[in-house]
């Protein structure tokens, strides 16, 4: 569906003999080029849209007083290239992330490139255990509903999903906040650890990865429990929609002549279920769970508001309303890199699931 | 956010949208209840000031007070009636969804239906285009768009719009696509119709259905996306009585839980009826589902 579909790959009957990592090799190139071109086109797409509006990052950052100056403001413009020609600012801007150089955030007068640095990690391990929950639960949910279709368990998970898309994000947040650690004190209500303790040794950033491999099992467990709260309120409309899709796109295969040969023969269920439904529709599934992972994005801009974590979504979030051009380019930039890689992820993925399929 | 519904409306609609839709929903549960709760809330939106028990502005200064027979949901920091507001917002938040909705699949149809009709190189830009406003997260493009034009309830709305047409878009091409080679548009040419001509007088009813069904799967989304920006400052500004705003000064009084949690619940019934009514549209118009459901 959706945005992948365009690259899925068809399958093809693969010929004998070698060839086969020359064209890897071959894809991997023609994806890095296509890359590079939705890099340049989505900078662009954030460069216009903040560009060609009435509203004035001068204003934005500077105070009440700066902003009376016309000398500040100028020096203002100056410094952040605002005084030059629309293009020449872009070209600019490109020559500079070139060199590895994403300017200065206007915000926090760090370089942006180390405030995503800073920022990236907590966000990614977010999503990936966000994505992990709702490929578990939205799957799992999914296979019972095409296996019980049309009886009460398949209208149970029906009204569940749909539920699980129709739900204000940001409330949910502030739902299971209030109930889970204001009232019932589960779970922690905010940030990746609790106060008192002190990230691990940075080695990935993820302090799940960086405790485990420092053997920090305290720390661990508390960087699990302040991943739930978030993880599970950003995977609910995910769940929703891999539910939705897995049990569609099982109960078109279950129509096929091969899975009533297989009951036929003798196979049980679970097997004729797993092996014979699940395993061709999981290729159309990782299609769906790669667009997911960009609405998991989208979701942490609010969610990361909610319960405080240090996370691109937030960072969006401030550079957002204070124009902070710089970092929203950079910001834009780290979207496009993951829609880039979870697109590789999923396009490789085929190959593992469906050996017919061919990279090409 | 949920922008996948545009590939699969697509093969259902083209063969099937011409068969007769009224008698059907009414034999859907899903598809009757979601009906009924924007009926409901249609209702509500257009007799607010005749429900409402209170002026949704008025502050009073019986403050963050639970709810009770006064004020069924209590009351906001500023001493307003948390009900009266929630009905109020249903003044907002319907027209606008109905608006967002139109918007995108008005300008999504045209770029869609220009890119499939005239290919080339035409065809190129704007899809490449639609391609690139589909890969950015919803929200973090609406948030720098609402952001760049100034924090006002119109100015999300255009946002919102920004960031849906692409899917609309994608649907109508991909129709004119498979339109351009069918017999009745090759008839049309041969009669000597002009291109716009047959885009707009031969091609346009044939691709309305799967466009509605998709149009009636983005509703909800678009209510999310045009309340999330709210909630965040970038829409709609107090006073006003908007269900995301709402629910913003319910997380910072989240002590005085029903703040809060009313206006998300009323907008969780009005994005999940929309669903229900999409999906069973869809369920209708898709052959390979519809096998799948007793009618």
């Amino acid at each position: 569906m959706s945005s992948a579909s365009a690259t899925a790959p068809t399958a093809v009957p693969r010929p004998r003999g070698g060839g086969r990592h020359r064209d890897l090799r071959r894809f991997l190139l023609r994806r890095l080029g296509t890359g590079l071109v939705l890099c340049v086109g989505i900078t662009l797409v954030a460069f216009v849209v903040t560009h060609l509006v009435p509203g004035d990052p001068a204003a934005a950052n500077l105070g009440q007083r700066a902003i009376g100056d016309p000398a500040a403001v100028r020096a203002f413009r100056h410094q952040y290239g605002l005084d030059r020609p629309l293009p020449m600012q872009y070209l600019l801007y490109l020559s500079q992330l070139l060199h590895g150089n994403l300017g200065i955030s206007e915000q926090s007068h760090r370089p942006v490139l180390t405030d995503l640095a800073e920022y990236v990690p907590a966000t990614i391990e977010l999503a990936l255990f966000a994505i992990v929950l709702s490929l578990v639960i939205g799957v799992g949910l999914g296979i019972v509903a095409a296996v019980f279709r049309d009886r009460w368990p398949d209208q149970v998970i029906r009204v569940v999903s749909l539920s699980g898309v129709s739900m204000p994000i940001f409330w949910v947040a502030l739902v299971a906040f209030y109930l889970l650690f204001f009232k019932l004190g589960w779970l922690p209500g905010g940030g990746r650890l609790d106060p008192t303790q002190t990230a691990p040794a940075h080695l990935t950033g993820l302090f799940t990865i960086d405790a485990l491999v420092h053997g920090q099992w305290a720390l661990l467990w508390s960087a699990l429990r302040h991943l739930v709260l978030p993880g599970l309120v950003l995977a609910i409309f995910t769940v929703g929609m891999l539910t939705r899709f897995t049990r569609a796109s099982m109960l078109e295969i279950m129509g096929n002549d091969y899975v009533r040969a297989a009951r036929l023969k003798g196979l049980p269920e679970h097997v004729v279920v797993l092996r014979h439904v699940l395993r061709p529709a999981l290729v159309s599934i990782i299609t769906v769970a790669g667009v997911a992972f960009g609405n998991l994005l989208s979701g942490t801009v609010l969610v990361e508001n909610i319960f405080a974590w240090p996370g691109v979504g937030q960072y969006a979030y401030h550079s957002a309303v204070n124009l902070d051009l710089p970092a929203i380019m950079g910001v834009s930039l780290f979207v496009a890199l993951v829609y880039i890689v979870v697109n590789l992820a999923v396009d490789l993925l085929y190959g593992v699931i469906d050996p017919r399929i061919r990279l090409s | 956010m949920d922008r996948s519904p545009a590939d699969a409306v697509t093969a259902a609609g083209r063969r099937r949208w011409l068969r007769p839709l009224t008698p059907l929903p009414w034999r859907r549960p899903l598809a009757l209840a979601g009906l009924s709760v924007i009926g409901a809330w249609a209702v509500i939106a257009i007799f607010a000031p005749l429900i409402a028990p209170q002026n949704p502005l008025s502050q009073k200064f019986t403050i963050l007070v639970g709810p009770s027979a006064a004020h069924w949901f209590g009351t906001d920091e500023l001493g307003r009636d948390v009900f009266s507001r929630v009905l109020f917002g249903a003044r907002i938040t319907l027209p606008l969804a109905v608006i967002l909705v139109i918007a995108a699949m008005i300008i999504g149809s045209l770029v869609g239906g220009i890119a499939g009709f005239f290919g080339g190189w035409v065809d190129n830009v704007l899809m490449r285009l639609a391609d690139l406003v589909f890969a950015f997260p919803g929200i973090i493009l609406a948030l720098a768009i609402a952001a760049a034009l100034g924090p006002q309830l119109r100015n999300a709305v255009i946002a919102v719009v920004m960031v849906s047409w692409p899917s609309y878009a994608r649907l109508v091409r991909s129709l004119v696509l498979s339109a351009r080679s069918a017999q009745y548009v090759i008839a049309s040419r041969l009669l000597g119709s002009s291109g716009l001509r047959v885009l707009f007088v031969d091609i346009r009813p044939n691709a309305a259905g799967p466009v509605l069904v998709l149009a009636a799967l983005d509703v909800g989304n678009a209510v999310l996306l045009l309340s999330g920006l709210s909630f965040l400052g970038l829409g709609a500004q107090p006073p006003t009585a908007e269900w995301g705003a709402m629910v913003a000064e319910g997380a910072q009084n989240f002590n005085d839980w029903w703040v809060g949690l009313f206006p998300g619940l009323a907008i969780l019934t009005v994005v999940l009826a929309f669903n229900f009514i999409g999906d069973s549209l869809r369920d209708l118009l898709d052959p390979r589902t519809a096998r799948a459901v007793r009618l």
